[in-house]
């Protein structure tokens, strides 16, 4: 039973920290807290449907969701943020929290209030090591999102392009002296945060097998309470976090005696963890 | 004319609840995603005491004012040790835990809310629609007399130079820790009357009502009628009020044009309509 919940809490927390990360990397590089995120999210999670509509195979969902979200999340930079970056904190902020909304609510009127089932059904195996049951689904969830956390990894810490996101990320002035190009490296940051999140929202819709307008919400408010615990704009930080809170979670759910819900939760932990260590896991 | 004289009244509580929110947000630059959580504190102190311990309006509108100033500066302590960012997230967060409790604790009522709230009454007299819109106008101008009494005055002098520059003020011998709290306890007390007429106009009221998409309304209405000023807030609420029932017959893309109102005026109008540096206000100015 315990063994069960610890595996249930790291499926979870593979998601959280797929979608945090690319809050971590945008805030890292422009030091705005980019809420739509959660709608390029569930973004990803319909444009797989489309895909498996034109030619049904995960492989080419996968592709056909990171490129769509990737574009998505170079276009919100550009257009968005872009041009409203000198202004005071609270500007972009407010837009983004608006543009959350809006893709919602377009969510809502192109394809419905309800909830869509994924248009394939997988047959998940199931594993037994000794009497602990290891449920495909689960495994499946997990494996994949250290593979693109594995990817990542490699692209900040091993490639010259990660190099120069670290760099713009510490300090974009020195950055640009240096002969970065910070504009692109920021648009960078949006490309690949949102295309990790294209693919979370495509693997929770595979998960829990539902589609919906609002799946963001509850992503959108506890990635944040993620990157907050981690530091804000740490890598290491958001991954122990995020998979920290799905650990939490699933415990607490697990065991604790009166029934309340699992958002308000991310929330009083992330407040008791402010308040005792105000900066954060790794604080830069 | 009922209908009018309930928007009239909703004018009037919004109103209050920009007003209040923009003291905290606007003069001391402390950014609140979370109002609706003060808001509601007041409505559930006054509706409970008004129903568990059977006392009137005029009783549980003063506990609920109090009760609320208290609960704003204890949730206002996290700005003493969070600045910005993570204050904002930290005000999500208190505005999810806050609903949470209303809605899975029994003692609040919980998913089934409060209800058989009285409606006001004078001895005998329960007040008319009528009354009770002039008694929202009547609280509606004393927020705002309050308000701008604030911006005025020492207080607002004080709330300024935080939220200017935090450290400066602080090294000007400003105490920026007691003009935080301030800010959130005046702001959080205005909030809390707001709330109070809410639960006894509505009569009935429940955890949903005081959800995180009400404190982005009420943040929506100071920034699009222009931050930091009374006379914004108050054509914000105005506005935020009525364009809502105008667009009725469109109900169904009403949030669709409310979040895109929101990006357009971030991105190309944000000082507000009537904000101190937007070009109609200068217009405005300069002609006088």
């Amino acid at each position: 039973m315990f063994l069960q919940q610890v595996i249930n809490g790291f499926a979870s927390g593979g998601i959280y920290t797929l979608v945090a990360l690319g809050l971590t990397l945008v805030y890292g590089v422009l030091k705005i807290l980019h809420i739509a995120h959660a709608g390029i999210y569930a973004l990803g999670a319909y444009l797989a449907l489309i895909a498996y509509r034109i030619y049904p195979n995960i492989y080419f969902a996968f592709a056909f969701a990171m490129v769509g979200t990737a574009i998505g999340g170079y276009l919100v930079q550009k257009y968005l943020y872009w041009p409203i970056l000198d202004k005071p904190r609270i500007v972009p902020l407010i837009a983004s929290i608006g543009l959350f909304l809006a893709l919602e609510e377009l969510y809502r009127l192109i394809w419905g209030p309800y909830v869509i089932p994924f248009p394939q059904k997988f047959h998940w195996k199931s594993y037994n090591l000794g009497h602990i049951r290891l449920p495909g689904s689960d495994l499946f969830v997990f494996a994949l999102s250290l593979f693109f956390l594995f990817i990542l990894y490699w692209i900040v810490n091993r490639t010259k392009v990660g190099l120069a996101m670290r760099a713009v990320s510490d300090d974009k002035e020195v950055a640009e002296a240096s002969g970065i190009d910070s504009k692109w490296i920021i648009a960078l940051s949006f490309i690949i945060g949102s295309a990790l999140a294209g693919a979370a929202g495509l693997m929770v819709g595979v998960y829990y097998n539902s589609i919906y307008p609002t799946m963001g919400d509850v992503p959108a408010y506890k990635s944040l309470a993620i990157i907050v615990v981690g530091g804000m704009g740490s890598i290491e930080g958001t991954v122990i976090a995020g998979f920290g809170l799905g650990l939490l979670e699933a415990l607490l759910i697990g065991y604790l005696p009166f029934a309340f819900p699992r958002d308000a939760l991310a929330f009083i932990a992330m407040i008791i963890f402010l308040l005792i260590k105000p900066e954060g896991l790794f604080s830069r | 004319m009922n209908y009018y004289l309930t928007i009239l009244i909703y004018m009037g509580i919004n109103s209050i609840l920009a007003l209040s929110l923009n003291i905290i947000v606007g003069y001391a630059g402390q950014i609140s995603l979370g109002h609706a959580a003060f808001y509601g504190v007041g409505a559930y102190t006054s509706a409970l005491i008004a129903t568990k311990l059977g006392v009137s309006f005029w009783v549980a509108l003063p506990a609920a004012i109090v009760m609320t100033a208290f609960i704003g500066a204890i949730l206002g302590l996290p700005s003493l040790r969070v600045s910005e960012d993570f204050l904002a997230i930290t005000t999500i967060g208190i505005n999810f835990v806050v609903q949470a409790t209303f809605k899975y604790v029994k003692f609040f009522g919980g998913a089934l809310g409060v209800s058989g709230i009285p409606f006001p009454s004078i001895g005998h007299h329960n007040l008319s629609l009528a009354e009770f819109a002039l008694m929202t106008t009547i609280f509606t101008v004393l927020a705002a007399i309050i308000t701008y009494w604030v911006s005025v005055s020492w207080i607002g002098l004080g709330l300024k130079a935080v939220r200017e520059d935090e450290l400066a003020a602080s090294s000007s011998g400003v105490n920026v820790y007691k003009f935080k709290v301030l800010a959130f306890i005046i702001g959080s007390a205005l909030a809390g009357l707001a709330g109070s007429l809410y639960a006894h106009f509505m009569m009935f009221i429940t955890a949903d009502d005081f959800s995180f998409p009400l404190s982005i309304t009420i943040l929506s209405m100071i920034v699009i009628g222009g931050i930091g000023t009374v006379r914004g807030a108050f054509l914000g609420a105005i506005l935020l009020t009525i364009l809502p029932e105008l667009f009725r017959p469109l109900a169904n893309y009403r949030m669709l044009v409310y979040a895109i109102l929101l990006i357009l005026f971030m991105r190309f109008l944000p000082e507000g309509l009537i904000g101190d540096e937007s070009i109609l206000w200068k217009k405005l100015t300069r002609k006088a």
